[in-house]
């Protein structure tokens, strides 16, 4: 029997990036704050101390920082023909555990999705028509705009202190800049990072071939930065240990390095670690949440009630507890009706792998979001007209660090083990570099979330089941950027090149990116959404759903800087309108 | 396989126990490949140091013998064997690596697709023991040996049949096994040496990997220019051998030699 404990007005589910910036201001504002966490409490100085802080097996391989599945995975299959079967390993995303989330051991590329990818299908129609569109594309608009959200991913990129430089400030095209962005209001806070060996190759051959190179908007800090809530974030030094890990110098934005300082002191805010809410429980006309339940380390069940309820996950546990807890309809693929688990999608990454003889690039120094990029091909910044899908994606040369176990390229042809297999691996190692072409990902039918009728966690509740391919739309999309990343690569005077767009079946094992969107989508449509335009729940007001899971369909960009935008949105929307009159905002 | 069977349960208890002189025997074989077979008999201290935790004896050699031709031993310098893989595989089934610490392990198991990665009610470590146990089973049926024992043109025919899954195998998938081999024989080769692979830093001598990064704000400007450093592992840190700055990254000492960028 669950502990009732005493009530306070804010809890969040989950202590990462979105769960820290609304417990922050809401704390400040006067209200009572509880953050649970199913991990564990971690920081630098304790936590990604040198020299540990630099070691490939612990980290990048055995997922350190990353998700328990033994406690809790996702089932998964290619389509609703197939039976699910549990991720045991973690392969193709890495969600994180323990305060700060997958924000501890993110890269930090950090962008503005376009104004396009908020109103896709609108846009779409407009410009192409319906024939553009798959049938059973379920892709959709926002319910908010650019403009509107642009205030607040200015205070998302002042906020975690990101490197960059504006392509377009207030509709002028800066030079040097992503000239396809959407107008900003000011620069970026920091400047860009310096430009490795490999991105300048990529540039200059970029540039020939008539693109708009630009320096990738980057968390890892170019300065020592105070940000507006007063913490101070080190300099990165391009150590190459991004990805995977902590920093070492507080140099990459992350809760630990901009919020939690100040958070951590403010008297209105409690933080809970290694606490697993099982629930949000509902009133008797399931119209508004009174408490969440959840388990501690000692195996205890507490009912923590609250008056406002943020689920502040990653995208699976917030699609998963709104299932759990009966929050809004399940989607039904077959009957096309129903809104939670709807709409789940994810990136399509296709590589270049360019090789060359007569250079040195030493690329195991880098920064998670050091990396040139274009964006000439992504969202609809080209002519579609022809080409048989819509979307895009950046292609860029990232320098963010060539740890030898994952990295190791070889020419094709090259066997997978023995004397040549080292030769090559040897003369390679260093005269390498991979081109990546980071495409968007359209939302479908059958592609969704929902509960898995077999596998159980280790609380005995269903496993989250994830059912998901690629479409045409896709796979074309990914041929398209990837040739042209081919070109580039040859511009660039590679000898060799191993040219990978996405093909086949989606699968779990290779890691592709920690990009999985949707399932609690928004929009303006009760009918096809699960959060109103402020992320709040259509069915239970008291319940806003924050993060990725919001993402209707996935822009071909990393999706973070968008999801700090997305949180200040949804935060202004409860101080200026809920906290005044509690109730449905739309 | 009995025999092998109590065997290692002999030397887990031998070693939990502490008992110094049956841990050798194990220990031996590891311990005259690295000294290269100039001292038959190991020195009690040195077989000590390094026990095996979880290969027997048999399994031990089968690994050596395997692992030697994942990364041979070549004009380029160590290979995997020398550079202490097995002993780096060892340590990692012993511990949560091999017993799937944080990864989800409840069934029911069927096989499924590619594209949904390991489902095998096996851990790790049980997979290395079926897939020896089974390839060694069939190297005696068609070869009348050991794996260990073979000539190395058969042992690399083997080793072939298992990658590419013409061999089949009774308890686990040959692929399966074979690609689980090789993963971990390229992380032994290339992880930290604190785990017992990579000695002498073999593997990253082999491609110029510096190990523990040094502060490269100013090098990474440095365009074209080959960033040759002493590599340093975690331990040369904790015991004090390489200088750190006061942040604790290293300070690289470089190597200066005619062939840089060759």
């Amino acid at each position: 029997m669950a502990t009732r404990l005493k009530p306070v007005d804010v809890v969040t589910v989950g202590v990462g990036l979105t769960g820290t910036i609304l417990a922050k201001e809401l704390a400040e504002s006067g209200l009572k704050v509880v953050g649970l966490e199913r991990g564990a409490w971690r920081d630098t100085q304790s936590d990604f101390a040198m020299p540990y802080a630099h070691d490939e097996l612990r980290y990048a391989r055995r997922h350190e920082l990353m998700q328990d599945l033994s406690r809790e995975t996702l089932t998964f299959r290619n389509s609703t023909n197939d039976l699910a079967l549990p991720m045991r390993y973690m392969g193709s995303f890495l969600p994180g555990e323990g305060v700060g989330g997958a924000a501890v051991h993110w890269n930090g590329v950090t962008w503005r999705f376009l104004p396009w990818d908020f109103e896709t299908r609108s846009r779409t129609l407009a410009r192409y028509g319906a024939s553009q569109l798959a049938e059973d594309c379920t892709s959709q608009d926002w319910g908010v705009t650019y403009d509107e959200l642009e205030p607040h991913f200015d205070r998302f990129e002042y906020l975690y202190g990101i490197c960059g430089k504006a392509g377009n400030l207030k509709g002028k095209v800066q030079d040097g800049g992503n000239p396809f962005e959407g107008p900003r209001a000011r620069d970026y806070p920091n400047p860009p990072m310096k430009t490795s060996h490999v991105g300048a190759i990529y540039a200059k051959a970029a540039k020939e071939l008539g693109y708009h190179p630009f320096p990738a908007p980057s968390a890892n800090m170019t300065r020592p930065y105070t940000n507006p809530y007063g913490v101070t974030l080190g300099a990165c030094v391009y150590c190459g240990y991004c990805e995977r890990f902590g920093c070492e110098m507080g140099a990459k934005a992350s809760p630990q390095t901009t919020v939690l300082p100040v958070l951590m002191k403010n008297p209105n805010y409690e933080l809970r670690t290694l606490s697993r809410v099982i629930k949000v429980n509902l009133d008797s006309d399931k119209k508004r949440a009174v408490s969440v339940t959840y388990v501690d380390s000692r195996g205890r069940e507490f009912e923590q009630p609250a008056d406002l309820i943020l689920l502040t996950s990653y995208v699976f546990s917030n699609v998963r507890l709104m299932l759990l807890s009966g929050i809004g309809k399940a989607y039904d693929p077959a009957a096309n009706t129903g809104v939670v688990g709807r709409n789940y999608a994810y990136q399509t990454n296709g590589n270049v792998t360019a090789f060359f003889e007569d250079k040195v690039f030493n690329q195991f120094m880098g920064a998670g979001a050091l990396s040139m990029m274009i964006d000439d091909l992504d969202g609809d910044n080209f002519d579609h007209t022809g080409l048989g899908f819509i979307g895009g994606g950046w292609i860029g040369a990232a320098s963010s660090g060539a740890r030898p176990i994952d990295f190791h390229p070889v020419p094709q042809g090259t066997p997978r083990w023995g004397s040549e297999w080292k030769k090559q691996v040897s003369r390679y190692y260093n005269r390498a570099f991979g081109i990546n072409t980071h495409g968007a990902c359209q939302s479908y039918r059958g592609n969704y979330l929902d509960l898995d009728p077999t596998y159980r966690d280790a609380y005995g509740l269903p496993l989250l089941r994830m059912t998901f391919d690629f479409r045409p739309n896709e796979y074309k999309m990914s041929e398209h950027l990837t040739k042209k990343a081919a070109e580039i690569a040859k511009a660039a005077g590679a000898t060799k090149m191993s040219v990978t767009p996405r093909t086949g079946k989606y699968s779990i094992v290779p890691y592709q990116s920690t990009h999985n969107t949707g399932g609690v989508a928004m929009g303006a449509d009760r009918a096809t959404s699960a959060v109103n335009k402020y992320l709040q729940s259509w069915d239970v007001h008291n319940v806003f759903v924050v993060g990725a899971s919001a993402f209707p369909q996935n822009g071909g960009y990393n999706p973070t800087g968008t999801v700090g935008a997305l949180t200040f949105h949804a935060l202004d929307a409860i101080k200026s309108k809920y906290l005044k009159q509690p109730g449905p905002l739309a | 396989m009995s025999e092998s069977k109590g065997r290692r349960e002999f030397l887990k208890s031998a070693a939990a126990l502490g008992a110094a002189v049956p841990v050798g025997a194990a220990a031996q074989t590891k311990s005259e490949h690295a000294q290269h077979g100039t001292h038959p008999a190991p020195k009690a201290a040195a077989a000590q140091s390094r026990p095996y935790m979880f290969l027997s004896q048999a399994e031990v050699a089968f690994l050596d013998a395997a692992v030697s031709h994942l990364i041979p031993k070549d004009e380029l310098g160590p290979g995997a064997k020398e550079a202490g893989v097995t002993y780096f595989i060892d340590q990692q089934l012993f511990g949560g690596y091999g017993s799937m610490a944080k990864k989800y392990t409840q069934g029911p198991w069927p096989e499924g697709t590619p594209q949904q990665g390991y489902q095998s009610p096996l851990t790790p470590s049980g997979v290395y023991r079926a897939g020896i146990q089974d390839t060694n089973k069939y190297c005696q049926k068609t070869y009348g040996k050991t794996f260990d024992q073979l000539a190395r043109a058969q042992q690399d025919e083997v080793l072939k049949g298992l990658d590419g899954g013409k061999i089949e195998l009774e308890q686990v998938r040959s692929q399966f096994f074979f690609n689980m081999m090789l993963n971990n024989t390229i992380e032994g080769f290339f992880a930290d040496p604190v785990y017992g692979g990579n000695r002498d830093k073999a593997g990253w001598k082999l491609v110029g990997f510096p190990g523990v990064a040094a502060v490269y704000t100013t090098f990474i400007e440095k365009h074209g220019v080959p960033y040759k450093a002493q590599p340093v592992s975690i331990a040369d840190i904790t015991g004090r051998l390489a200088k750190v700055d006061e942040h604790g990254h290293p300070i690289h000492v470089m190597i200066h030699d005619d062939k840089a960028g060759a």
